[in-house]
């Protein structure tokens, strides 16, 4: 199924998510004021984006890390039997100019360097093509979503946007199941380490933000990104018997309704037929 | 007599109209009104109050639905019409991301109305672009409890597939909560 959408109704932190969490394989393209982003997914993990047409060529990558020099990066670049990335990476480590801990690093960074501005934008379309991944001559590094996100979070300045789906702070906080393992992969702050310690249904956002002596939009900004990346969700606080309208859902309480099991089996009998 | 209601709210456009337009055996009384707002103008026309559509179960039984306006300035009828219901659908349009936020919000009001089962039912599944179900659980964070169910509103089995998922749910609360 395709997804196609604006921006303004479905943001890149939301579309980032969906993508991890469906554990999708395909490429997303976005297009935003005359720029194009193409990210490149595989089971649900970042393996490639880039800003440029083809792709970036691993001797321009290298160059802009400082792992080679302007002239030996021109003189790769000319050298038109190598056909891939692959094997041009293969060639320069057995010739002792990079490790592979040396391209690795460079090509993640390049990736990541090509992905946190999309988190700004506000305004553009989007297209995820299931399936599709160009660039297969390029080198891919698979990347967690979860640190992307919480990331390019960090870098969304939008107190607005903040506010906006994150309306309420007397909601409380829960790990969501098996938080440990991902946990590890994660590079928290230390304000963030300092909100997870006090993650508990019986705290509500507003509490865990006076007990840490934090700002609303400090508070928000740590549990949006908290939220984005999968870690936790909104619960109502203990104690608390039902959401106001409008806020944000916990787990759903729905109770029978007043009538008899008979007229429902009734209908759903007529139904049937 | 015994009537039951069943409530069928969404955003603007969902295709609540026509969610029970197929369904019901009478033709709907539908409180439409040209649109005003060109903003709006995706459609000719626009519930402003109610949709009411029936079907008779039996001699004695008699099950409504209703449809809420699903411009917000109308909301004032959405309570109203939560009154004493079995239980609601609210209708997603699937290829209009652009009404995920809205849909969700909805839902929360629904919820804090009244505690009665609910499904969300992914509409407009026919069409190339439509999100599938389970991309729209996450895009409109439904838990997974929740059941998201794939819908054509103008197809009759469809629609009575959402009905029937939803009261499946009602007897299986009903037996939980040990009625009778």
């Amino acid at each position: 199924m395709a997804l196609r959408g604006n921006l303004r109704d479905f943001s890149t932190t939301q579309l980032l998510n969906l993508i991890s969490l469906a554990r999708k394989t395909g490429t997303l393209t976005i297009e935003s004021n005359g720029k194009r982003s193409r990210l490149c997914f595989k089971e649900g993990k970042l393996i490639y984006a880039t800003q440029d047409e083809h792709g970036g060529h691993l001797a321009t990558i290298l160059q802009q890390a400082g792992k080679l020099t302007e002239e030996q990066a021109r003189a790769i670049r000319t050298r038109m039997e190598i056909k891939s990335d692959k094997e041009l990476g293969l060639l320069l480590i057995n010739a002792g100019y990079v490790s592979q801990e040396d391209i690795i690093k460079s090509v993640r960074n390049y990736i990541l360097n090509n992905v946190y501005p999309i988190f700004t934008w506000t305004e553009g379309t989007f297209y995820f093509e299931a399936s599709v991944l160009p660039f297969e001559d390029r080198i891919t590094i698979p990347i967690n979503l979860e640190s992307v996100i919480i990331e390019g979070s960090r870098r969304m300045q939008e107190w607005e946007r903040l506010q906006d789906e994150l309306p309420n702070l007397d909601m409380a906080l829960k790990f969501v199941e098996r938080p440990d393992a991902r946990l590890r992969d994660i590079n928290l702050s230390v304000e963030e380490w300092r909100v997870v310690s006090f993650i508990n249904p019986r705290n509500t956002i507003r509490q865990i933000a006076q007990f840490n002596n934090m700002s609303d939009f400090q508070i928000r900004k740590i549990v949006y990104a908290l939220l984005q990346a999968g870690l936790v969700e909104l619960v109502q606080p203990e104690g608390v018997a039902k959401p106001a309208p409008g806020a944000p859902s916990g787990a759903p309480v729905m109770r029978a309704p007043a009538v008899k099991r008979s007229v429902v089996e009734k209908i759903i009998g007529f139904l049937q037929r | 007599m015994q009537t039951v209601k069943i409530v069928v709210t969404g955003p603007f456009s969902a295709g609540k109209t026509q969610f029970i337009q197929t369904i019901s055996e009478i033709e709907v009384v539908a409180t439409e009104k040209k649109i005003s707002r060109p903003e709006e103008r995706i459609k000719d026309q626009t519930t402003v109050a109610m949709d009411f559509g029936r079907i008779s179960v039996a001699d004695d039984l008699v099950l409504y639905l209703f449809g809420t306006p699903g411009q917000r300035r109308f909301d004032f009828m959405w309570e109203i019409l939560a009154e004493g219901m079995l239980g609601f659908v609210v209708l997603v349009d699937s290829v209009k991301p652009e009404t995920f936020r809205e849909a969700r919000s909805i839902l929360d009001t629904f919820r804090a109305y009244a505690p009665v089962p609910y499904v969300v039912a992914a509409n407009k599944q026919d069409l190339e672009d439509a999100w599938s179900p389970e991309d729209l659980r996450i895009a409109l964070r439904i838990p997974k409890e929740v059941k998201v169910i794939p819908c054509v509103a103008t197809n009759r089995e469809s629609v009575k597939n959402v009905l029937l998922e939803l009261l499946y749910l009602v007897l299986e609360l009903i037996d939980k909560e040990g009625g009778e």
